[in-house]
């Protein structure tokens, strides 16, 4: 396809002794794993495991302060432009901007991203008509509901035909028939057009549907990965959630320990 | 540089769907003009200065440019804040050209603002010296809208949270206002107040397009005007681009 891109590797994602310390914090403490292509990997944690900050490394948005990332064969690190225009993203917070109509905001992804004008507007209609979004793309974003926001992230997500998705919890806050909408939808992606799934969530029944591989992190460090049938078997559970609860322990973890907040604290302290 | 007209576009579409904005940042120039205008006339008439009125309608093209400027550099925070931010920093293109199309935007409202403002100085009663030189104040518009264009981005870059704000507001775009000689003329000022006044890139805008739109020598001169305003707008295009370059989200 591009330069640098190994297509006959069959990994994907290749992460080795991953590293992200904020100050003294190991957000993130020597993390390896490995994804194939074509997967669906559900990425598994408590709030405050080093999810968002791994995502964020994956997708250049933060450097690691050790190891080493490929993405499709490439290092985020040193070539950040080269790895983004193969990874689509839907973040854990919304990225839209509410002013603008659906179709701006997909027509601003595609001019961002290079789409070639030829098909980029056979691409936004078939994306939006995939994610029932058609009928109301002229409308600003701000009169669409959380599902609909959702749906179009994932629409502009995947606008420039990346070999890979990253989705962090992309189903926060909407009701069950929206989910499953949007799992019956993604699971099609796949496995029509091959697209590799990274995604993180809290709903274990939703990974366990839908995920081929579980990587389940806590306190910054893996503690599990395989099938959810070799960690059930694993914890000798009836359920993924069960299974999640026996290795991640069932106390409550500290929102605090998220790391954009400490970041934020730090900023305070230094303004006063 | 596709990528830098399309985030332009997307600063002048925001600009254009927000009415109340537009109306909202026109409301303190307008107040200035009518209350400090006609307040001050008189006593400005009686030291032989001619009208007042006339005088600070340059000064406060120039306040509804820095205003406009500065503010839609500080977006920048709210796009951090609502998510915007990250959309584009995932994009595959250099994070110059999208700070490039967020200054000019910035820079293109702003001077459609000051055109507006000094639409409304023409109902109020404002007349320009001579119609040719109108040209001279448009330059002079834009370079003051790409000046707080950039640096209102410079410092939306640097800081993470809308509440530095007020601290913003208070402690740098108001002193930059008031030391611009917007409000009074520059000459025969106290030493320190002279000395200040030239520290504000605002007061070389202010003093072009004084020159520009009402005749009469300017207090710099404007070859100074211009290549202060140019050399400071490429210094805050830099500064902008590099503390952009190093956001981290």
């Amino acid at each position: 396809m591009t330069t640098g891109s190994a297509q006959n590797d069959p990994v994907m994602i290749r992460a080795q002794h991953l590293t992200k310390l904020f100050g003294d914090f190991a957000a993130v403490n020597d993390i390896s794993f490995e994804i194939q292509r074509g997967e669906i990997v559900a990425f598994l944690g408590p709030n405050g495991a080093g999810k968002t900050t791994t995502i964020k490394m994956l997708t250049t948005l933060l450097k690691p302060t050790s190891g080493n990332i490929e993405v499709d064969g490439l290092n985020p690190a040193s070539q950040p432009n080269e790895v983004r225009k193969r990874f689509g993203i839907v973040f854990q917070d919304p990225s839209l901007d509410d002013e603008l109509t659906a179709q701006e905001n997909m027509e601003m992804h595609g001019a961002l991203f290079k789409v070639p004008r030829q098909v980029r507007a056979g691409r936004i209609e078939k994306l939006l008509r995939m994610f029932e979004l058609w009928e109301r793309r002229r409308e600003p974003v701000k009169r669409f509901s959380g599902g609909m926001r959702r749906r179009l992230e994932i629409a502009r997500g995947l606008l420039h035909t990346p070999p890979l998705l990253f989705l962090d919890e992309p189903t926060l806050g909407l009701d069950p028939q929206t989910r499953n909408q949007l799992w019956l939808q993604l699971k099609k992606l796949n496995e029509e057009e091959h697209v590799t799934i990274f995604l993180t969530t809290h709903y274990m029944e939703e990974a366990e549907r839908v995920a081929r591989r579980v990587v389940i992190i806590d306190g910054g460090r893996i503690i599990a990965q395989g099938t959810p049938q070799e960690l059930k078997q694993q914890t000798a559970s009836q359920t993924l959630e069960q299974a999640f609860l026996a290795l991640t322990g069932s106390t409550i973890r500290e929102e605090e320990a998220n790391p954009t907040d400490r970041m934020r604290r730090m900023a305070k302290m230094w303004r006063r | 540089m596709n990528v830098i007209y399309i985030l332009w576009l997307r600063q002048l579409k925001r600009y254009t769907r927000s009415r109340a904005r537009v109306v909202a940042s026109l409301a303190q120039p307008v107040l200035y003009l009518l209350a400090m205008g006609y307040g001050l006339g008189p006593i400005f008439l009686a030291a032989g200065m001619g009208s007042y009125r006339d005088f600070i309608t340059p000064g406060l093209v120039a306040m509804t440019l820095l205003f406009t400027a500065v503010f839609s550099g500080i977006e920048l925070i709210m796009d951090r804040q609502f998510g915007f931010l990250k959309e584009t920093l995932v994009a595959p293109v250099p994070r110059l050209w999208i700070i490039l199309g967020r200054i000019l935007g910035g820079a293109t409202i702003a001077f459609f603002q000051g055109l507006i403002f000094l639409c409304v100085s023409l109902i109020a009663g404002y007349r320009w010296d001579n119609l040719a030189a109108l040209p001279v104040a448009f330059l002079f518009m834009v370079l003051i809208g790409i000046v707080f264009s950039a640096l209102g981005s410079a410092i939306g870059s640097a800081l993470s949270d809308a509440q530095g704000f007020q601290f913003v507001i208070g402690f740098l775009i108001m002193p930059l206002f008031f030391l611009s000689g917007a409000m009074f003329p520059l000459d025969n000022l106290p030493a320190a107040l002279s000395f200040f006044t030239r520290l504000d890139p605002l007061s070389y805008g202010v003093d072009g397009l004084r020159h520009a739109l009402n005749g009469g020598t300017a207090h710099f001169g404007v070859a100074a005007d211009l290549l202060v305003l140019s050399a400071v707008s490429a210094l805050l295009l830099a500064v902008s681009s590099w503390l952009f370059a190093r956001i981290q989200v």
